[in-house]
């Protein structure tokens, strides 16, 4: 039975079969922790977080925010990403311009090949 | 044929364009009807769609030429060229016809609860109705000219309600503003491109211009003012940039149906390169064309999603993100389209990809804008740094919103994955650094929406969103419902491939058997 094999040129692709590898790997993960250290002290320092010795901030206060989310990734790749935004410019002048750019660079390249 | 049958294609455009003129009229009597009466039409149209799509997937093309003393009579006596508006719907057509059936009657579920408190009603359920008409028409239509006509009706409707929620010169009209002066531009162009067509052979099927076409200096400029146009109204890189705006500010439900408006015109983008032009013209120039397009719209869609703070925005340059997928298939595909060992070595794969991934696109994409209206609809904000530990307080919408986020990044076992590895393997064939770009565009965005996840569901709950509940019903229903399709086509994808996707492939390729269709052994 074929059922959910999908050809994808070079190979094969069944979603089936990788749910059930997942369950069965899952299990074992899951067994392989239950095999695990379960004397630590509950409600003690060994269950609270350690934050180089400061004392936890409230919950509340923990949550980032999503404009902190990847600020490495975009600050080092601040080169690429300011001219980037930069041609945003919400202008629909702006807009009209790249329609007619990209109509008389497509004419080029259509009409000398 | 039955009688429904056979006059079907005929009716699925009929039923919303004169459900939109009796909706303000039932408006009058029962406000609260509307909703309901549209979503029933809209289902209607969805059964008939899905019965033209039986038809079609057993005995191939349906034609149906109006004002003709038999539906299927494409040439009467005496004529050697089609004169009267036929549609022809073939696999691809169908494959299009589908997708907006099924988004546009989820669309009209969900805004029963969504709209329900805003005014205005009866104007908002006759431009979506009009909406859906238009773009039912131009995935349907074999007429270049009735084809413009559509993509006006389709361009006008979404102009109104993207700015539908507009209370002055504020956002949402400047968004609107925006889409009506490109698509105006996108109208001019191809209503330009079908007088040079026109001007030529005479003629406005498209069947018979592409009999006929002898890819003059003329047809060049037609192909390049469709291209670009149609290549910008999908949301393409560079001229992708009405995108955000327009999606962003639309009420959710219109964000998606907007979806599968710019995906009608991708479609008519892939109709004009492979039915009306195909190897007339120069197939490894245009692919690569449409590839470079698709590899610009995939990294620069995705690094400027990852940016943003407002949730409908980040979606909108995913969705232009996405599209670049579509555009790399069927780039490729168009590339090898001369090299016959090339195009069943990969090429015919490649656009499997491209085509499934416009129909999973359609579902995650639409799902993903059904979430952050369900957000918006709770919280009354877009900004994702307001908000944050929904997922207390909004159980169905957090699992609805993985489900698409999965999907879209392409994580197994959701339908996303399987498009995108059908593009991998077989772009990979073609060239293999435009495979591997598509896969990091794919680890990016899996980024992209872990961000979306942490900032708006997890963290604990916050002070002003301790009583926020879940959205009303009918808005869980749609969301379920693209969801279950999405795991669906996730699990069986090779269903999908073989017996909806494939076809469309096919008819895209075989231009010979387009024009037959029309003009018999001519």
């Amino acid at each position: 039975m074929n059922i959910g094999l999908l050809e994808t040129g070079s190979g094969y692709w069944n979603a089936l079969i990788w749910i059930i590898v997942t369950v069965v790997v899952g299990i074992a993960v899951l067994w392989l922790r239950s095999k695990g250290e379960e004397k630590y002290k509950k409600n003690t320092n060994q269950t609270k977080p350690f934050l180089s010795g400061n004392p936890e901030v409230s919950k509340e206060d923990s949550h980032v925010g999503a404009s902190h989310i990847y600020w490495g990734f975009t600050e080092a790749l601040k080169k690429y990403y300011e001219p980037l935004v930069k041609l945003h410019t919400g202008d629909i002048n702006d807009y009209s311009g790249w329609i007619i750019l990209m109509m008389a660079i497509i004419f080029i390249i259509v009409g000398v090949s | 044929m039955s009688s429904i049958l056979m006059h079907a294609p005929a009716l699925v455009i009929a039923l919303p364009l004169l459900a939109a003129f009796i909706t303000p009229v039932i408006g009058r009597f029962n406000r609260k009807a509307i909703s309901w009466f549209v979503a029933f039409i809209l289902g209607l149209t969805l059964l008939l769609t899905l019965l033209i799509a039986r038809h079609i997937l057993s005995n191939g093309s349906l034609i149906y030429v109006f004002g003709a003393s038999e539906v299927g009579l494409t040439l009467p006596s005496g004529y050697t060229v089609p004169i009267r508006i036929i549609f022809h719907i073939d696999g691809m057509g169908i494959f299009m016809g589908l997708i907006t059936a099924v988004v546009s009657f989820l669309a009209a579920v969900y805004s029963i609860s969504f709209m329900e408190q805003h005014s205005g009603l009866e104007k908002y359920y006759t431009l979506l109705l009009l909406l859906a008409t238009g773009m039912f028409g131009m995935e349907f239509t074999g007429d270049i000219f009735n084809f413009f006509v559509f993509l006006e009706i389709a361009s006008i409707a979404s102009v109104a309600l993207i700015a539908f929620r507009s209370t002055l010169f504020d956002e949402p009209a400047e968004a609107g503003f925006k889409y009506m002066v490109v698509s105006s531009i996108a109208a001019l162009m191809v209503l330009f491109a079908v007088g040079l067509f026109y001007g030529q052979y005479g003629v406005l099927n498209m069947a018979t211009i592409a009999k006929v076409l002898q890819f003059t200096h003329l047809d060049k400029i037609a192909l390049i003012l469709l291209l670009t146009v149609l290549a910008m109204k999908a949301g393409s890189v560079p001229m992708h940039m009405w995108t955000p705006d327009a999606y962003s500010e639309a009420p959710a439900a219109i964000t998606m149906v907007l979806v599968a408006a710019s995906q009608a015109s991708l479609y008519a983008l892939f109709r004009v390169a492979f039915s009306l032009y195909n190897v007339t013209l120069n197939t490894l120039t245009v692919g690569w064309i449409i590839i470079i397009l698709g590899v610009l719209s995939m990294f620069i869609g995705v690094t400027m999603a990852i940016i943003q703070k407002d949730i409908k925005r980040l979606m909108a340059y995913h969705a232009i993100s996405q599209t670049g997928y579509m555009l790399l298939g069927v780039g490729v595909g168009l590339a090898v389209l001369a090299n016959p060992v090339a195009l069943e070595k990969f090429g015919i794969k490649a656009m499997e990809g491209g085509i499934f991934h416009i129909m999973n696109h359609a579902m995650y994409k639409g799902l993903l804008f059904l979430t952050a209206g369900a957000l918006f609809y709770r919280t009354g904000t877009r900004d994702l740094n307001k908000m944050g530990g929904l997922a207390h307080n909004m159980f169905y919408t957090t699992i609805f919103f993985i489900i698409g986020a999965a999907a879209i990044a392409g994580i197994p076992p959701f339908n996303g994955f399987a498009s995108k590895l059908i593009i991998y393997e077989s772009v990979y064939q073609f060239n293999p650094l435009l495979s591997i770009i598509a896969m990091l565009v794919s680890i990016l965005t899996l980024a992209s929406f872990v961000k979306v996840f942490h900032s708006a569901f997890l963290g604990p709950k916050l002070e002003q969103y301790k009583s926020v509940q879940e959205v009303p019903k009918s808005m869980v229903v749609a969301m379920a419902t693209l969801a279950c399709i999405i795991v669906f086509f996730g699990l069986f994808p090779d269903l999908i491939v073989k017996y909806i996707v494939h076809p469309a492939v096919m008819a895209l390729i075989n231009q010979a058997q387009y024009t037959a269709t029309i003009l018999g052994g001519m």
